[in-house]
């Protein structure tokens, strides 16, 4: 028993250190050189114009980007849950692209399909509207990259929910679009404001596909991760961790709201053991339909 | 099941509007993710077929595959390995802290990678501390292949965490007990019934990681130094075409990346198809 006990600390403890130096050293490097000039050197960074700039066009682009992406996910979660129709895993598939596409091959995408030297890309040059390296290119980019959240996180709470109540409802004599804004949507509020947080995340955060994009024009085409690039690079380091301290701690705070949010939006977990909570919180966060499987294997086991 | 079948058909007349909704959304898709990606393969399919060759065959272009395709399979590797530990301790071994550390396995995917980057590149650069204790042991992290490694392990680790986790969680503790009452040594339940249980989420988890490190850019950036021909990844040598205005030439490096994280996605798929059908089976 009582070696049993010590064996049992010392693989805590190894868990522990793997944790500790793999992700915790880095975090702790984020704050660390964020702060080690006083907080007034770090205070002062959000006053540079250029700065505030970047973070003015990051908030714009994530809302611009959460609203379509919201929009689109409302759509397609309906279209998916509650219709029937062949080559849905297709249709689900291709909504899960953009998570295996490195972002900067995203960027590529968008550059090459509405760039300056494309058709649509040089009309609407022509008629004075920019795409690439300009704001616009950089919200499509972004939209491409955090296109799956909300659909995803709103197609699977609605498949769970089943037609009954729709049904009911148009019965009664509602119009479908009655019946979605009354009925389904919300029963699925902290569903659709989960994927918003992880979609709005993701969108402050973009860096790649973005980078390809957007040009680096200072106080134009500069969001708040590109704007962490150029202090780095001119070793303004202070700078440069003070806005990675901020967006870090932004990410993780809507990460955080996203795990409180989980305990009212899913039934708890089997007992022993936090099976299905993790499961949830892994497809949540893009692992994709690998924990699937083992939550339908669950669902057998019990 | 007749009846269900006949409920299920009936249903879905009750519902009106699936035609114009299923437009859209095959419309939505296909203008903002299938347009796109295409046009990327077709971009690097119009360029003379010798010269994209001579191109992808080059020096500089072989080398960044090799890079980016050895150090994501390094990186997976070693995630495969601590992050089943840790979600073996996290499922089996629960204590006051198991909260906090099950947090913290989801940094790297909360972590915007930019952020990550200037952190790995910081802490393990020449100044950094933990850069210059291992400088002091002759290994240098910064600008070379190992912190690349390093900074694809960082984001890959949740990837097997979280695939692991939930199908350990869901395999019973008795299992291993009644090995056990039955004479097993501890080694031999976890190498004969733990392990076989498990590999198929660890293969998975390995295929997300290494999906995930092949197309990374953000995280990498800063601490590879990115010099051509020993430090400089797929996806950079993809953004230093472009500016050098190689629209053909970065479209034939993405072309490869896209068919690679294809080929990776079926793989993971078919495998789930097994572990389903196994754990159903049993």
């Amino acid at each position: 028993m009582k070696t049993g006990r010590l064996r049992d600390v010392a693989a805590v403890g190894v868990a522990v250190l793997v944790v500790a130096g793999l992700v915790v050293l880095p975090l702790a490097t984020v704050f660390y050189e964020a702060l080690r000039a006083g907080l007034g050197a770090f205070a002062t960074v959000f006053s540079e114009p250029y700065a505030q700039s970047a973070i003015r066009l990051t908030l714009i682009v994530a809302a611009a980007t959460v609203a379509f992406n919201t929009a689109f996910g409302m759509l397609a979660a309906w279209t998916i849950a509650k219709y029937r129709f062949p080559g849905k895993a297709f249709l689900l598939a291709a909504i899960d692209l953009p998570l295996t596409v490195s972002p900067v091959v995203a960027g590529l995408a968008i550059l090459l399909t509405v760039g300056p030297h494309t058709l649509p890309g040089a009309w609407l040059l022509a008629h004075g509207v920019h795409i690439a390296f300009a704001p616009a290119g950089i919200v499509l980019a972004t939209i491409f990259v955090t296109f799956p959240y909300v659909a995803r996180e709103l197609t699977v709470f609605l498949q769970e929910q089943g037609r009954e109540l729709e049904e009911a409802a148009l019965s009664m004599g509602a119009s479908v679009l009655q019946t979605f804004w009354r009925v389904t949507l919300p029963n699925a509020k902290w569903a659709l404001l989960n994927g918003m947080l992880l979609c709005n995340a993701r969108a402050m955060g973009e860096f790649g596909a973005v980078s390809v994009i957007s040009g680096r024009i200072r106080g134009q085409t500069n969001t708040v991760p590109l704007h962490i690039e150029i202090l780095y690079n001119e070793n303004t380091f202070v700078g440069a961790f003070a806005l990675a301290a901020s967006l870090a701690m932004l990410t993780m705070l809507l990460s955080g709201i996203r795990a409180l949010l989980e305990a009212r939006t899913h039934r708890r977990p089997v007992p022993d053991g936090d099976a299905l909570g993790t499961a949830e919180r892994a497809r949540e966060a893009g692992l994709g339909r690998i924990v699937a499987a083992p939550r339908i294997a669950l669902d057998v086991g019990e | 099941m007749a009846l269900a079948h006949a409920f299920a058909r009936r249903s879905h007349d009750v519902i009106p509007g699936r035609a114009p909704a299923l437009a859209l959304t095959v419309g939505v898709v296909t203008m903002v993710v299938l347009v796109p990606l295409a046009v990327v393969v077709l971009t690097a399919s119009t360029a003379s077929w010798p010269a994209l060759w001579a191109q992808l065959a080059s020096a500089r272009d072989l080398a960044a595959f090799r890079l980016t395709f050895g150090a994501a399979l390094l990186a997976a590797a070693i995630d495969v390995v601590a992050g089943s530990y840790v979600a073996w301790v996290l499922v089996r071994h629960r204590f006051g802290g198991t909260a906090l550390l099950d947090a913290l396995v989801d940094v790297p995917l909360a972590l915007p990678t930019a952020v990550a980057g200037i952190a790995l590149a910081t802490l393990y650069g020449p100044h950094g501390w933990a850069g210059a204790l291992l400088e002091a042991h002759g290994i240098t992290v910064a600008y070379t292949p190992l912190g690349i490694v390093l900074a694809l392990a960082f984001v890959g680790f949740p990837f097997v965490v979280r695939a692991v986790q939930p199908v350990l969680a869901a395999l019973p503790a008795d299992f291993e007990e009644a090995a056990a009452t039955l004479g097993a040594s501890r080694n031999a339940t976890v190498v004969r019934i733990v392990f076989p249980l498990l590999a198929p989420a660890m293969l998975a988890g390995f295929a997300l990681a290494l999906a995930r490190g092949l197309g990374e850019y953000g995280s990498v950036l800063f601490i590879s130094g990115n010099l051509p021909l020993r430090t400089e990844i797929a996806p950079l040598l993809i953004v230093n075409r472009l500016e050098e205005y190689d629209y053909h030439g970065a479209a034939a490096i993405a072309t490869v990346l896209l068919v690679s994280a294809f080929a990776l996605l079926v793989a993971i798929a078919l495998l789930q198809r097994r572990l389903t059908s196994r754990q159903v089976r049993d």
